[in-house]
This record gives C-alpha cells, sequence and structure tokens, in this order.
C-alpha cells in the first residue's frame, strides 16, 4: 500500500496530462479533458436534431442520416413506423424520400414485391445526429473536391 | 456547410448551361457534373471491415492516395452488399485530425523521463530507449518482464510475428491478446468439449434454422449484418422462431417471439433445466449421443480469477484445480442435472414458466433446426466457460450440431480475434494451431517450424490479461508494449488494477496507436500506427473465413504498421543478450546474429522476391525490408496448421477470394466440420467425428451453478452490465472521430429503469455518480431509449473516453479462461 501511495503522490504532482509545452497541448485527446483518475461533469444529454433538412452525402453510398427525432418509433416485427412516410406507396402524401431501390433486393439482388426483410431494421444504417459538437474534427476530403486537387497530402 | 436555397441552385445551374451553349470552354471543374472518365473513375479495391468479428467484406475506393468511399461488397457471402452505420463510414475512420504521425516521448530536458511532456523522437530514438528499457527489465526480472499486449484486431501476420519475437525470441509467454477480454472463455470451452477452436457451423446456417437462440447477446446492435440475415429468415418465415435471452431489454428483443429477462448468472441454472427438460422428455438422440460423446463431471467452487489473497479466492475448494474433471455415465449426468426443474429455472431466473418451457421445447423438438447464439454475455462471465459448455451440452444431447442451419454458434467479438489471437496462438499459453506452451511435443514442433534449438520456447504459460495489470502494479513486468488495444480504457478495474501499473516509475510502456488514446495518454513512448487499409491486411472471422486486402493509401507522417514496428524492433537485440549460453551453445551458426536475422531473415520468411507482389498496390513494410514480408509470414504460419484440420489455401488465392472458410482442402473450403461430406478430415462412414479429442467424441460436462463474484447488496444495492452500441466500435477511438458517429451516440449514459429512477427522485437527464468498491464515474440517467433494464440492473457502454465506465468494473475473471466479467458487478447510484 505504501507504494501505491507513493506512486498516486507522485502522479499528483506531475503536471503530466496538463499539456505544459505547446506541443503536447496540441497532440493529447481531446477527446478526454481530465486526468485518468479525476472525473469531468456529465454532459447534458444533447437535443436530437429535428430540422428535416436533408444533409450531404459524404459519398453516394452512405445512408441518409436521419433529420428528425424518431423518439419512441416502433419498428419490430409487427410494425415498422418509418415506412408509413417513406415506403414507395408513402412518399406522395409524405413528401418524404422513398427508401432506397436497394432495400426491395433480396441477397442475391433480384428484387421483391416489397421491402426486403433483411433491410427491415432502419435504424442499423440509418441514425439521428444530436446537436453535440464533435471534439475532434475529421479531415476526409470529399471526392469532388479530391478532383479538384484539394487533397491535403 | 454552406445552405443554397432551390432558386439559387438553379441559377447557378442556368449559368453553367449556357456557357456550355455559347461553346465557351469551361474548365473541367465548372461544368456542374464532371463525365470524364479519367477524372470520375475510381479505384475499387476489396478490403474485410475494421469492425466486427462478423467479417463483412468491404469495397474501397481511393484516389490520389485517399479512401474517398466504401460501401458493403455485393460478391461477399458474408453480407453481401450491406454494412453497418460503422461499416459506411469506414471511409473517415483514418482522417481524424489528431492522427499520430511521429514517435512522442516523455522527456525532460532533453532526456527520457517518466514525468516528463510527449516531446516528438525519431524511430532510432524510439527504439533505442525502447531496446535499454526491455534489456533492463530482462535483466532484473527475468524474460516474462518483457511484455506485450496485442488484439483480436491485429492482422494475421502482425500478431504472428509478435508471438514469434516474443515467445522464441525474447523467450518471454508474457503475450496476451485484448481478446482474452473477448473470447478467452470461448475458446476455453471449444477445446475442453470438442478439443480443438472454433465454431463448427457456418453463416449459411442463418438460412436454414427454424429457430434461433440469441443466449446474453443483442446482435441487433454487436453482429448487425449477421442481424440482417437472421431478420430475413425470421421475416421471410413466420414459422421460423426467436428466442431473445438477456439480462436487461435491448434491441434484438423487437424481434423475439419468445422475450426472456433473466437474473444475472441464472443462465447456468436455464441452460441446466434445458438439458433436464430434454432427459425427462425422452428427447435425447440416443444414437447421436451413445456413438458421438461421452460425459465427465467438471470440478466445482473453482473460485473467481481475483488476486489470491482475495477471501473470494481463499474460500473456493478447487481455486488451484479449476480445470479437474472426472468421467460419469450418461446416467449419472441426468441425475446431475434433475434438480434443475421448471419450478427452480423460474425462481432463480425470474423468467416465466411458460416462456422457459417454450424455449426448452424448441431444442427438444426433433424436427427443429435450432441455432444458438451469443457472444459477450457468456464469455465476459466468471463461469464462462462452463455456460459455453452447457449450451454444447444442449445441442449434443439432441445430435443439433454439424449440419445446416442446426448448431450452436459461438459468434466473435473482434474482426481477427479468430484469425490472429487463436489460431496463431498470441495468447499466454498458446502456440499456432491450437497447440500449448506446455505441451514439450507442441513446443519441438513449433522449434522444427522456426529452426530454433530445442529448449527455446518456455513451458511456463506467461502473464495473462488481467495478471499483466497485476504484474506491472507488482513491479514483476517492467516493460510492456501495446498494439492495436486501449486497455486503459477497456481493461477492468482502472483504478485499482491498471493505472497504478502503467504509472509505475520501474515500468516502461509504449503505446502503438493511429491515435492518442487514454492509454496513449497514459503511456511513456507512443508509436504512430499505420492502420486498416494503410497496410496490406488479413483477418479471420466468426466463421472460420481468412479474408486478405491490400495497402490501398499511404499512411501519414512517419506513422508504420504494427507489424514494421515488431520486426523492426527485433534488430535491436543480438542474440547472445536475451539467450543463455547453455541454448546458444546448441545452435552456434546462431551466434553474432540479430533476433531479426533469426526469426525474419532465416530463410523462409524472407525467401519471396518484392517481384511476387502486386504492382498495383504499395507495401511499405516489404519495401523496407527488401522481402514479401506478409507473404513469407503467413506460408511459415500456415505450415503449422495444414494436414492438421487447420489448412489454411495458399498466400496468393486469398487475394483473389472473398474469403475462404478453413480448412481449405484441395482447394475447397469446408462448411460443417465434424460432419462426414462436408468435412475432409471425418472418416468414412463415421456421420460425424469430433476429431479434436483422441476418441472421435464430444464431452458433455456436468457442471452447476454458482453464483456471480459480486452481486448487488443493501449499499451497492444495483447490478452493473456494461456493453457497447452500434454507432461505435469498443474504445470509440474510431469511431468518435467520424462526426456523423459521434453526432449519433456523443456520450455514454447510465440506463435505468424509470420505476428506479423515480424512486430515487431522479429522471431523465439526471447528473448522478455510478459508485463501486473500486472505482466511479460521473454520467447522466436514460430511462428511454433501446436499452431498458428491468429493476435492479443499470447498463453504461464503454466507448466514451471522457466517462470510463471501467473505473467501475470488476477484475473478477473466468478461473479457467481468465477471461474478466464485465456484465456484473454492484454499484450504487448517488445524485449529484
Amino acid at each position: 500500500m505504501k507504494l501505491l501511495k507513493l506512486i498516486l503522490a507522485s502522479l499528483i504532482a506531475a503536471t503530466v496530462f496538463g499539456g505544459a509545452s505547446s506541443y503536447a497541448a496540441e497532440t493529447i485527446s481531446e477527446m478526454r479533458n481530465a486526468d485518468i483518475l479525476t472525473q469531468d461533469a456529465a454532459p447534458r444529454i444533447s437535443k436530437v436534431v429535428n430540422s428535416d433538412e436533408r444533409q450531404v452525402r459524404n459519398y453516394p453510398e452512405q445512408p441518409p442520416l436521419i433529420p428528425h427525432k424518431i423518439d419512441g418509433y416502433q419498428i419490430d416485427k409487427r410494425l415498422n413506423k418509418c415506412m408509413t412516410c417513406h415506403s414507395r406507396t408513402a412518399v406522395e402524401q409524405s413528401q418524404a424520400p422513398m427508401i432506397s431501390v436497394t432495400h426491395f433486393m433480396n441477397r442475391e439482388g433480384q428484387f421483391l414485391a416489397s421491402v426486403s426483410p433483411r433491410r427491415f431494421f432502419c435504424t442499423q444504417c440509418h441514425v439521428t445526429q444530436t446537436e453535440a459538437k464533435p471534439p475532434m474534427e475529421n479531415t476526409f476530403v470529399d471526392v469532388d473536391d479530391v478532383l479538384d486537387g484539394k487533397t491535403d497530402k | 456547410m454552406i445552405k443554397l436555397t432551390r432558386r439559387a441552385v438553379i441559377k447557378a445551374q442556368a449559368v453553367a448551361a449556357a456557357a456550355a451553349a455559347a461553346g465557351a470552354s469551361l474548365p473541367a471543374q465548372a461544368a456542374n457534373i464532371v463525365t470524364d472518365a479519367s477524372k470520375t473513375d475510381l479505384k475499387w479495391s476489396k478490403a474485410a471491415c475494421r469492425f466486427c468479428g462478423t467479417g463483412c467484406s468491404i469495397m474501397v475506393a481511393t484516389k490520389n492516395d485517399r479512401v474517398v468511399a466504401t460501401h458493403g461488397d455485393a460478391q461477399s457471402p458474408v453480407n453481401k452488399g450491406l454494412n453497418c452505420v460503422k461499416g459506411y463510414f469506414l471511409s473517415k475512420i483514418m482522417y481524424g485530425k489528431d492522427r499520430l504521425e511521429t514517435p512522442l516521448l516523455r522527456k525532460t530536458d532533453g532526456k527520457y523521463d517518466k514525468e516528463g511532456e510527449f516531446e516528438p523522437v525519431s524511430w532510432d530514438e524510439a527504439f533505442d530507449i525502447m531496446a535499454v528499457k526491455a534489456k533492463e527489465a530482462m535483466k532484473k526480472n527475468g524474460p516474462y518482464a518483457v511484455g506485450m499486449f496485442g488484439s483480436g484486431q491485429w492482422t494475421v501476420w502482425e500478431g504472428y510475428a509478435a508471438s514469434k519475437l516474443w515467445k522464441a525470441g525474447f523467450r518471454s509467454n508474457s503475450i496476451d491478446p485484448n481478446a482474452r477480454h473477448c473470447m478467452a472463455s470461448a475458446v476455453g470451452a471449444f477445446m475442453r468439449t470438442f478439443g480443438i477452436d472454433e465454431p463448427m457451423g457456418c453463416y449459411d446456417d442463418f438460412e436454414n434454422a427454424d429457430a434461433f437462440v440469441l443466449w446474453g447477446s443483442n446482435m441487433a446492435e454487436m453482429h448487425p449484418v449477421l442481424w440482417t440475415r437472421l431478420a430475413d429468415r425470421r421475416l421471410s418465415n413466420p414459422d421460423v422462431k426467436v428466442a431473445v435471452l438477456s439480462t436487461y431489454q435491448h434491441r434484438s428483443f423487437d424481434l423475439a417471439d419468445i422475450p426472456m429477462v433473466f437474473t444475472p448468472q441464472t443462465d447456468l441454472v436455464i441452460a441446466n433445466f434445458i438439458a433436464n427438460y430434454i432427459i425427462q422428455n425422452e428427447a435425447v438422440d440416443m444414437d447421436f449421443v451413445s456413438k458421438h460423446t461421452n460425459f465427465r463431471l467438471g470440478n466445482q467452487d473453482i473460485g473467481y480469477g481475483l488476486r489470491p489473497e482475495h477471501p473470494l479466492q481463499q474460500a473456493a475448494k478447487n481455486a488451484d484445480k479449476a480445470g479437474g474433471s472426472k468421467e460419469i455415465s450418461f446416467e449419472e449426468y441426468a441425475k446431475f442435472v434433475e434438480p434443475y426443474t421448471l419450478e427452480y429455472a423460474e425462481k432463480m431466473s425470474g423468467v416465466p414458466a411458460n416462456r422457459l418451457l417454450e424455449l426448452a421445447k424448441l431444442y427438444a423438438d426433433p424436427d427443429k433446426k435450432v441455432m444458438s447464439l451469443w457472444t459477450m454475455g457468456a464469455n465476459q462471465h466468471t463461469r464462462g466457460v462452463w455456460v459455453n459448455q452447457l449450451f454444447y451440452n444442449i445441442h449434443l444431447l439432441t445430435g443439433k450440431i454439424s449440419k445446416p442451419g442446426c448448431g450452436p454458434f459461438s459468434l466473435t467479438g473482434q474482426p481477427s480475434a479468430c484469425g490472429t489471437a487463436r489460431e496463431v496462438g498470441t495468447f499466454s499459453h498458446r502456440l499456432p494451431a491450437d497447440m500449448v506452451v506446455a505441451n514439450p511435443a507442441h513446443r519441438k514442433i513449433t522449434e522444427e517450424i522456426w529452426k530454433l534449438p530445442d529448449g527455446t520456447i518456455p513451458a511456463k504459460p506467461g502473464y495473462h490479461a488481467v495478471l499483466q495489470s497485476r504484474m506491472l502494479k507488482d513491479g514483476k513486468l517492467n516493460f510492456y508494449w501495446t498494439q492495436v488495444t486501449n486497455n486503459m480504457q477497456a481493461g477492468p478495474n482502472v483504478v485499482e488494477e491498471i493505472y497504478p501499473g502503467w504509472r509505475n516509475p520501474e515500468n516502461f510502456v509504449v503505446v502503438s496507436d493511429p491515435y492518442p488514446t487514454v492509454s496513449a495518454m497514459a503511456a511513456d513512448l507512443i508509436l504512430p500506427t499505420a492502420m486498416w487499409v494503410e497496410k496490406e491486411g488479413a483477418y479471420g472471422n466468426a466463421e472460420r473465413r481468412t479474408q486478405f486486402w491490400n495497402q490501398l493509401v499511404s499512411a501519414p507522417g512517419e506513422a508504420k504498421s504494427d507489424l514494421w514496428q515488431t520486426v523492426e524492433f527485433s534488430k535491436r537485440f543480438k542474440v547472445e543478450e536475451v539467450w543463455p549460453e547453455e541454448l546458444l551453445a546448441k545452435a552456434p551458426e546462431y551466434r553474432g546474429k540479430t533476433l531479426y536475422d533469426i526469426l525474419f531473415a532465416n530463410g523462409q520468411v524472407d525467401k519471396f522476391p518484392l517481384s511476387d507482389m502486386n504492382s498495383d498496390y504499395g507495401n511499405h513494410e516489404s519495401n523496407d525490408f527488401g522481402f514479401y514480408l506478409q507473404k513469407g509470414l503467413f506460408e511459415e504460419y500456415a505450415t503449422f496448421g495444414r494436414g492438421h484440420g487447420h489448412d489454411l489455401a495458399d498466400f496468393d488465392v486469398y487475394h483473389k477470394e472473398r474469403g475462404l472458410r478453413w480448412p481449405v482442402v484441395n482447394g475447397k473450403e469446408t462448411q460443417w466440420r465434424f460432419r462426414e461430406g462436408s468435412d475432409p478430415y471425418v472418416g468414412e462412414g463415421k456421420g460425424f467425428e469430433f476429431y479434436g479429442h483422441k476418441d472421435g467424441r464430444a464431452r458433455i460436462f456436468a457442471l452447476p451453478y454458482e453464483p456471480a463474484a459480486e452481486s448487488p447488496d443493501e449499499e451497492y444495492d444495483f447490478w452493473l452490465c456494461t456493453g457497447r452500441v452500434v454507432e461505435h466500435w469498443h474504445t470509440g477511438s474510431m469511431t468518435q472521430r467520424v462526426p456523423e458517429l459521434y453526432k449519433a451516440f456523443p456520450d455514454a449514459v447510465c440506463y435505468m429503469h424509470p420505476d428506479d429512477a423515480e424512486a430515487k427522485g431522479l429522471r431523465r437527464g439526471s447528473e448522478v455518480r455510478v459508485v463501486s468498491r473500486r472505482g466511479e464515474i460521473t454520467t447522466r440517467i436514460e430511462t428511454r431509449g433501446r436499452n431498458k433494464p428491468p429493476k435492479g440492473l443499470v447498463f453504461v457502454p464503454f466507448f466514451d473516453a471522457s466517462q470510463l465506465i471501467n473505473k467501475v468494473t470488476l477484475d473478477a475473471t473466468d478461473p479457467l479462461s481468465k477471461q474478466t466479467d464485465y456484465k456484473k458487478c454492484a454499484v450504487k447510484i448517488v445524485a449529484v
């Protein structure tokens, strides 16, 4: 125990995670502000963005993000609430985007009469967005910018 | 993002159209659609997904040395074009802005100082200090004082090279993968029941089963693409049934016909009840059982894998004989499970009797093909090996095994927990192809393949994951290198057992990672790693499928793959510095050589020239060493399994195929092992043969219910269960850096029953402390959403670096597998 106390004391004394040099401050993770042994206050639960504004996809294959709340949506073997607006036949009234044609294909790539059961659980691929601000920027470059030569490499 | 109104878009388009009509020569990028093939053509290559054990195949598009798009590979039998939300965002995982591009060493006044600040250093300086510290450690506490913690996310050759350097080069078995936290119980049960590791079935079972039983698994979030196959089967065929067992309600319950929430640890009771029901109702397949199985009684009261001085260890009768067992008869086995009645199972588990009965009938019905599925709920369990074995018992008693649509299926957590951790044998007690260090014959085979003198590989198992933490703290493990893992966030009992060891002044800790993780922050030296498609790789998934990919883009800065780091480090050791004279005397030709010369430039690993590589792709390691390193390592490794039930195809084949399931014999993969006609190793006329055991029989083990290591009491009144969410991979070091995934699930929360919250005066969003006897975190209460715990249990995911729930968990392990139980400990919830 004595040894442990000694170690802990030396740790508290050290400014290891304080980022004293400018290089360390830049490099060390912004995913965690506090020393490992201390504890930050927990951020509030972030609100889900409910703007209904569609977002640009990073590439055409990316599943579109859900731009509205889905609190309490029933998606189980009895009902799929998402389909009340996004099914092929619902979109005229809802003016929501129809589910992609890929969602009618079975494993063999053949079209079915209705949505494929393998695509039944929407939230495996489509997610809502909260108002939380990402702590770390991502430098992924959109292919259009790659074509324009705007890569940072 | 700039917002454009519809009107503005039309106006911009009109300008472009007018310019085109006037014949004005606009630059290509000014037209509103680029059609020039030289610009729009993307280079598409195959790869394996970076995340879970499902092993989806991915198509990756590159342009100008950047990944610009990814999608599910339509040609892959695993995922047929699908991905989960994480998989669809693979394109962005390498581009977090804080990628590490140079080694960083803690220094004060230009010299290494454990309490210093991180400063950039050259690779040379990094390896210099590492070599000094490793040699000091060996001198002080022997070879086992040099340790490595690796990963089920290592590529096959990364794990193989590390294992070889440690077990043969340093002569230290103190190397273990984080798969110890993940799959060790599954391995233990396979070895005990079948004598050979990994599932007998394959994913084709999903399209053939009549019923699915999830034992503690939440496939809807943790194996999403396999869940699409299961959902496809269930929803396309209304007669198919899905039973879901868990200690709390989660997304997989959305498809459940038989939903069951049970009291933690009572899966042992439920499984034994089913076996008893099968026997009582004469549903045993006596022909199968008499030809292909025998029965054993396992030792009981085996302890909880805690430190030896812990009262629970002191009280356990068989703590030092946990693996013992003796042969019994079928009648004795039947007698053993007799107390596990429906009434007892209902009382213990809290699951209504009618549902338990419905579940038992699925298994007992001879006409129903049943697939059982489990992952961490069963493996991260102080009786993990037992509970895995109890599932096998049910399938063996009914003969529902090794047939299409029928079988027990142990799902894997990590992308190469099977391919690397298990098959390569990077555990502290294992060697390739299911061999173990304790067996002299196995060591001899290994030494012969590696061209090493007799006695090179030590017989004593090294420090396993949890023991590594304890030995660091105790000052017995002094040089520690971790690759592709983040144990300061993912390991158990961080405050008491992990952090003190890493910061122990006697120790030197190295972390290789693409990003500054919590572990990297706690290390003394950080090495920048080339990740995923920045290197040539191979993964092996849960259905024994080995998949390869090429290096598709360059790594940033000076980042290098873990493979390069390990092999390059081996050049820093002259054999005289690490081997004793009596060993060297047996191989005088090695005198004066480095470990690199002996282990890697050994005439085998270096025998394939650079011209064997595909010239369409880079390969930073091979170009540096001057030979096709990955091919040499793989072919040497494959020698272990060929002809011994673990046959791998030739290296080049895997670069063409969407993976193949071993054993691959005469170019043909194996779907169902142990069954004649499907598995080439089963003898003619045998029907089934469990050839892992010499007698060709699987073992049915009599094993009881025993309580958890720690249960709620008056003060610590809640069960804590930890786990994952679909949006994030493990500790979030990649997925938290993808803005869309971050914003989908930014912070950990504590899922709690609304009545429990109300009783404590809490509601959704209340700030609370989750406190155990070991540590605490601050988080927010969530009473809605995807997870619905019963009263008395809370669930907290571990992806969030700012809320380290493993400061709270207990480092109790299964005494057989040494795997931690992350699903059960006692906590109290205190309002802030």
